[in-house]
């Protein structure tokens, strides 16, 4: 058992009168990747911006590498995110930038680098990917999956500890899909990274999964393995591996 | 005996009264928001990491990138009130008094004032438009979680640019008018270049020249400020993104006018 990276203790969050969260609980450990599925709308997305900050809970603890993210100083705040990457549903790449300026941009606030060191880290980040010859491409040129490789690379470039994907084979195609999965399992094998992966995609979660989270009205409702939660005795649980 | 009719009219006069407060109320709150993101402005400014790099990047996109819209208007603009006033002052034989009147009314209103407007609309929307597509496209977000500072990065770098780059247009406006003036005071008579300037310079004193280009400074922050305000608060979807574009001309054209008045009024007590 590796050492909590993440934990979410009893988050509430609304929307008006739409109650997303509604007291969820989970912890991640080094190492290990978590997916958290549930049906579109049921707060999975919510979830990850809580535990960064992105969005304030009405209730509940988020926690990240020990520190409460709710207590933390802007300045602080933005130290312990340097240590998570984030893959946006829509790879949020920098339309005004290079792939290659994507990538330079969250080193910005590192020690200074020089030119070389930092080309070298571009091109480490975009060869993980598989993409290493669209470096000086415009995020305009690049289909929905090169777009999600490119933000997998611009998250990976400052190493961090835990990625948080949100939805990362969302509106791709099933061989597309399958090559980002593989590839989200071959990061948590090469840097030892803890994950927690959105989604709805069943092949998805049984190729990335460690351990899996179910969400139903904004509370975990089941967890487990894939293969546990694919057996489940609950009918519900179960229609989701169908 | 009670009718009834004593509560529908109280009901009438509650309901009327608040269909009255309401936009007044949300007039207020709106600029309530936007003073409170001006200060954010102000306090980010001084702090920081200071973002030169995009500073220049910005001042060129949105500077340079206007200037041959801003050119163009200012062209025509110092021809067409040139040929207007004309028959005007002909009646009354003044029609040397031409390059005065052009260059007083340009210098001091029209140029700042017309200038201002189309950068509104250009730049401003165009500010408004981008940092909302940045919001839907979850662009901010990905600044945000990658520990760096978006407001610093996007707001504070676009409203530099835009209040230092609408005086240096308006100026170059100014100029790019009055040779326009030159043009359409040759078409029905003849005076060289030299004279022309001499006597646009000759009507224009300190005070003509001086609240006209620190007006164009405030004209510009409001419009950058403006623009950042609704791109940066918008909300998600396309829609927000043409909503953000739309609100951020219509107010920034009006916080023109109305400091263009307060300028006015200001100016006035020093002349």
């Amino acid at each position: 058992m590796g050492t909590t990276v993440a934990e979410i203790k009893d988050i509430k969050k609304s929307f008006g009168s739409n109650n997303v969260l509604a007291g969820l609980n989970l912890k991640v450990e080094s190492g290990e990747n978590l997916v958290v599925f549930g049906k579109s709308g049921s707060g999975k997305s919510v979830l990850i911006k809580c535990l960064v900050g992105l969005l304030e809970p009405d209730e509940g603890t988020a926690i990240l590498f020990g520190e409460n993210v709710s207590e933390l100083k802007e300045r602080e705040l933005n130290l312990v995110r340097k240590k998570v990457g984030f893959l946006f549903q829509s790879a949020a790449l920098y339309d005004s930038m290079t792939v290659r300026e994507n990538l330079e941009f969250p080193l910005r606030d590192l020690k200074p680098k020089t030119n070389e060191e930092t080309d070298a880290l571009i091109i480490e980040a975009l060869t993980n990917v598989g993409l290493a010859d669209a470096i000086d491409k415009m995020p305009s040129e690049l289909s929905g999956g090169m777009r999600k490789r490119v933000g997998l690379a611009r998250t990976l470039i400052l190493k961090p500890e835990l990625i948080l994907y949100d939805e990362p084979t969302t509106g791709l195609d099933p061989i597309t899909s399958k090559e980002i999965s593989h590839l989200i399992l071959d990061i948590q094998k090469k840097y030892n990274t803890a994950s927690i992966i959105i989604t709805h995609d069943v092949e998805c979660a049984r190729i990335t999964s460690n351990r899996m989270i179910i969400i139903k009205n904004g509370t975990a409702i089941a967890e487990g393995t894939f293969k546990e939660l694919a057996e489940s005795t609950d009918e519900w649980v179960r229609s989701f591996f169908k | 005996m009670p009718t009834g009719l004593e509560n529908k009219s109280e009901t009438v006069a509650v309901s009327s009264s608040a269909y009255f407060l309401k936009p007044v109320k949300a007039f207020f709150e709106e600029v309530t928001a936007i003073t409170r993101f001006a200060f954010r402005f102000f306090k980010e400014l001084f702090m920081p990491r200071y973002e030169l790099k995009e500073l220049i990047r910005q001042s060129y996109l949105l500077g340079y990138k206007s200037l041959p819209l801003i050119a163009v208007t200012g062209f025509i603009m110092g021809i067409v009130l040139i040929i207007q006033s004309r028959p005007t002052l002909a009646s009354f034989g003044a029609e040397s008094w031409l390059p005065a009147m052009v260059s007083v009314s340009i210098i001091r209103e029209m140029g700042p004032a017309i200038a201002a407007l189309i950068f509104a609309g250009k730049v401003g929307s165009g500010i408004a438009a981008e940092l909302a597509s940045m919001k839907v496209t979850e662009q901010i977000d990905a600044m945000e979680v990658s520990g760096i500072n978006p407001f610093k990065y996007i707001v504070v770098t676009r409203i530099i640019a835009a209040t230092i780059m609408l005086p240096v247009l308006v100026i170059l406006s100014d100029a790019i008018s009055l040779y326009g003036g030159f043009l359409a005071v040759n078409l029905k008579g003849d005076i060289s270049l030299h004279l022309y300037f001499s006597q646009v310079f000759q009507a224009l004193a300190f005070t003509d020249i001086f609240p006209a280009f620190i007006k164009t400074i405030f004209f510009g922050f409001a419009v950058g400020l403006i623009g950042c305000y609704y791109g940066y608060n918008s909300a998600h979807g396309t829609e927000g993104v043409g909503k953000a574009a739309n609100q951020s001309f219509v107010y920034g054209s009006i916080s023109i006018f109305v400091l263009d008045m307060m300028a006015v009024q200001i100016t006035s007590f020093f002349i």
